[in-house]
This record gives C-alpha cells, structure tokens and sequence, in this order.
C-alpha cells in the first residue's frame, strides 16, 4: 500500500476542517455557529447547498440545543458531527455528559476560545480544558493539518466497538482557525475506505425491534454504568494509537498519544499544547545549536491522559515547565495537574513546575519561550523551583 | 436475583426489552389509594384516559377496578371523576386505613 501524495494547498484551520467534514459527510450537523468556530459552518453550509454532502444540517435555537439535537440524531442510528467554541460548549456542558452517558460517537469541532468573563473572542484552552471530566475523548492540534488529520481520524477512533465514545478534535482560534497555511488534503475515495460505512448499535430507528435509552438509574446501578464508562476511554488509548499507525501508513503522516520533539535525551523539557508548540519547537532548536539538550513534549490525546507514556517520556528530564494556556484559579493549570501524577511514580523524577501563558489569545513569542527555557536550564541546574506556579506574558 | 456487574450490563444501559415498566411494580409508592364507588359511576371513563399509569382497568369498555400494582395514588382520577349527581365515584383513602 503507497503513500497517498497530494498537492499541496492554503487554507485556513476552519476550511481545512470543513473539507474534512465534507469527506466524512455526516448524516446530520446541528449547530449554532460562534466565533471562532463559525468559519466551519459557513463552509459546510455552503457544501450542503451545493450538493457536495448528503447531511442535514439543523439550525438550532442555541448550543444546548445543537448537543441535544447531535444526542436524537446519533442515538437514531445517525453518524453525527457538531462544531462550536467556547461560551458556546459552556451551554452545551449539561448535554455533553448524556452524549457519553449514553456512549453515542459524536464528533465535535471544537475551536479553543477564551470563555468570559471578561468577554474575549481569543484563542486559549479554557473551553475544552472545561469539558475534562464530560467523558468525550479530547484531541488537540497544533496546525490546519493536524486538525484535518484528526478530523478525519475522529469516526474511526469514536466509533470502534470497544470505545464508542463522543470525541471532540481541538484546534487553536484564530491563531489556526483563521490562519492559512500551506497543507494536503487526502482525496475523497481515499477518505471514504478509511472511514468506511457506520453502522450504529441499537439505533432507535430499528423499529422492528422497539427500545428505551436515557433510563433513570438508581444507586444500585448508577456506579457499574461510570466504571464501564471509564472502561470505554482506557480502551481508546490503544485504539486511537491503532488508527493513527494505519492512517501513518496509508497517508504517510505520524501521529501517537503525544509528540516527542528532540525529547529522547533532553534535560530541560516544555510541555505544551496544541500551536504555541509550533514556536518551542524553533526555539528548542535554537538552544539545541547552543548545545542546551532541550526538547518539548506536546500531547495530542488529553482525555483518556497517557500518564504512563508521558511519565517515562518525561522520568530521565532534569526540569520540566508544564505550560498552561488555562487556568484553574487557586489551583494549578489544567496541564500541569495531568503531568505531577504522570511523573510521580518517579522519585528521581524531574523538578515541576507551572506556567500559565496567552490566555484570552494573548500572543506567545519567541522570547517569552526563551526566557522559560532560560528558567528550566537554571531549575535543572539547581534542583530548586522559584514559584511553582507562575503568570507569564502578564503585565506585573 | 443476582446483581449484574459493570462488564454485564447492557452497552450505555439501553432497555431492548420494549414495556418492561410492566415489571416495575410502582404500587408500592403509594400512600393514598382510590377506592372506586361503582353505584356512583356513570362509565364516562374520563379516569382511564386521564390515569398516567395505566392503572384504570376497563372491560368491554367499562371500569372495572384498578391495577393496584401499578397506581402511584396520584388522585387524578378521583379529581377528575365527575360522580352522578354530585356524589363521586373515586374517592382516596389513606393506605393501610
């Protein structure tokens, strides 16, 4: 089996987004379009009204309504997909707990995008940061091209018998969402035999053989249905691991849990998500001709979290700056709270600590990750950390 | 019966049995019963269409009694039964009276 090569494009992260949507061509897409993530919808709406897709789309009256509609649609035998961005999954936050309560294959292109208040329109992670504990499965995109690749990855991993999950594809607003950037789409035919045909598990429309979803359950039975619900997400580890070498394989592009950039033998480590890793990534470079070994980890899957991959990826690092681009005020970043219980099986582990950075979409430089790296060099020296957690690119 | 595990339950808890609220036995909430007074009852039959439960039985079109098993004692029936002559035919009594 080749390597697929196509021509290379500009697009925007939401054009790029929207054209996987196309290829996947849902059944049904009920949404309530919100900055930054509108861009997806205007595309696809436009593929509906031109005949490129056979979905029908559903202009709600509001986002909880947009999940609920994406949660009748699925749970009728329907392949479904959403797109929305901050306050916009706030209100779909009720409905994102009955999606994977009632284990429904859900895709959702989420935007990241700060939530208010103050009311900002900016890219930051606060958003999906918040749907930690709703039980969709979270993957995060540094680029127009990881978005659409994991977009079209979405179904296969969302839907596989051991998982059925909702799953939610993550990309930066504004700083990718309305980006363009130069990228490669897979072709049609292509798209359609990875993804291949659905086929729903007990759909309400099977008439013939009538059923009930949604029913109360009480104390005697309400904690087998949470286990089994866990189950689900340990599953998608692999199973998300499985499709990424196949769609490697076929289409030539590498994913995994987690990115490892010059990490294997790297003393002084950034972790950080989705497009501020594009900048670490030149600015590792810059350290590494220095002769700095530094390096930067940058999950791609945070719900189910890989914490024994990234424990022994991160276990022979002298220090370790964890870079939230959230906040959970009078706590740590969302991220670092993820990365302290992957490393503690460790006692000789890393120093640890938390920066929070770019909230509400403010930028972050190439010197503002200079004088991060600058820090993790002096903690990796000494063994000593400063503050564990610290605001940068604030005004002090 | 024995208690399924989490790894025997059926996938996202769906019923595939179709009315199986029928073994549910919701009788045992109640703490008010109808007491159904046949000499009063003109059989309009507005207690089995307004009755949420299915509780109202009814042969050959006419009430006959309750399901007991299943009524919850809301009262609906006994509120909405308009009796003959301004006597009704349901009246609610406290259970175990």
């Amino acid at each position: 089996m080749g390597v697929t090569t196509t021509k290379t494009v500009a697009v925007t992260g939401n054009q790029a987004v929207a054209e996987a949507l196309r290829q996947l061509n849902p059944d049904v897409m009920p949404a309530y379009p919100i900055t930054p993530s509108t861009g997806i919808m205007e595309s696809f709406t436009s593929f509906v009204s031109n005949g490129k897709v056979d979905t029908e789309t559903i202009l709600v009256e509001s986002e909880h309504s947009a999940m609920s509609a994406c949660i009748g649609a699925s749970a009728a035998g329907g392949r479904v997909a959403t797109a929305t961005s901050a306050q916009g999954l706030a209100l779909m936050w009720e409905m994102l707990h009955i999606a994977s309560g009632y284990r429904l294959p859900i895709l959702m292109a989420l935007v990241n995008r700060a939530l208010s208040a103050p009311l900002n329109i900016h890219g930051d992670h606060s958003d999906g940061m918040g749907m930690r504990d709703c039980g969709w499965i979270q993957l995060f995109s540094e680029n127009a091209q990881e978005a659409y690749d994991n977009t079209i990855m979405a179904y296969r991993i969302a839907e596989h018998k051991d998982v059925r999950l909702p799953i939610a594809v993550n990309m930066d607003g504004f700083i990718i969402s309305h980006s363009i950037e130069s990228m490669q789409f897979i072709p049609d035919a292509e798209v359609k035999k990875f993804v291949g045909d659905y086929i729903a598990i007990d759909p309400l429309l099977d008439l013939d053989n009538p059923k009930s979803i949604g029913a109360l359950v009480l104390p005697d039975y309400y904690m087998e249905h949470k286990r089994a619900q866990h189950e689900a997400m340990v599953n998608a580890k692999k199973v998300i691991q499985d499709v990424s070498a196949e769609f490697a394989k076929l289409f030539g592009r590498k994913y995994d849990l987690f990115e490892s950039y010059r990490l294997e033998d790297a003393e002084v480590v950034l972790v950080a998500l989705n497009s501020a890793a594009g900048t670490i990534k030149d600015e590792v470079d810059r350290y590494r001709e220095k002769g700095v070994k530094a390096g930067l980890l940058k999950p791609r899957v945070f719900r189910p979290f890989p914490y024994e991959e990234i424990g022994a990826a991160l276990r022979n690092a002298k220090a370790v700056c964890v870079m939230d681009r959230a906040d959970s005020y009078g706590g740590f970043g969302p991220m670092f709270m993820e990365i302290a219980p992957a490393v503690f099986p460790y006692r000789q582990g890393p120093s640890l600590f938390n920066k929070i950075y770019g909230l509400g979409g403010r930028d972050l430089m190439p010197l503002d990750v200079d004088k991060v790296i600058d820090e993790t060099i002096e903690v990796a020296k000494t063994g000593k950390v400063k503050a564990v957690k610290e605001y940068i690119t604030v005004r002090n | 019966m024995k208690q399924k595990n989490w790894k025997e339950l059926p996938h996202a808890g769906t019923i595939l049995e179709a009315g199986n609220a029928n073994d549910y036995k919701t009788g045992s909430w109640r703490s008010l019963k109808p007491r159904w007074i046949e000499e009063n009852c003109i059989q309009c039959l507005f207690c089995w269409i307004y009755c949420p439960d299915s509780a109202v039985l009814v042969k050959d079109e006419k009430m006959i009694g309750y399901d007991y098993d299943h009524c919850k004692g809301c009262g609906v029936c006994a509120m909405e039964c308009p009796g003959k002559k301004g006597n009704k035919a349901i009246v609610m009594e406290e259970e175990g009276k």
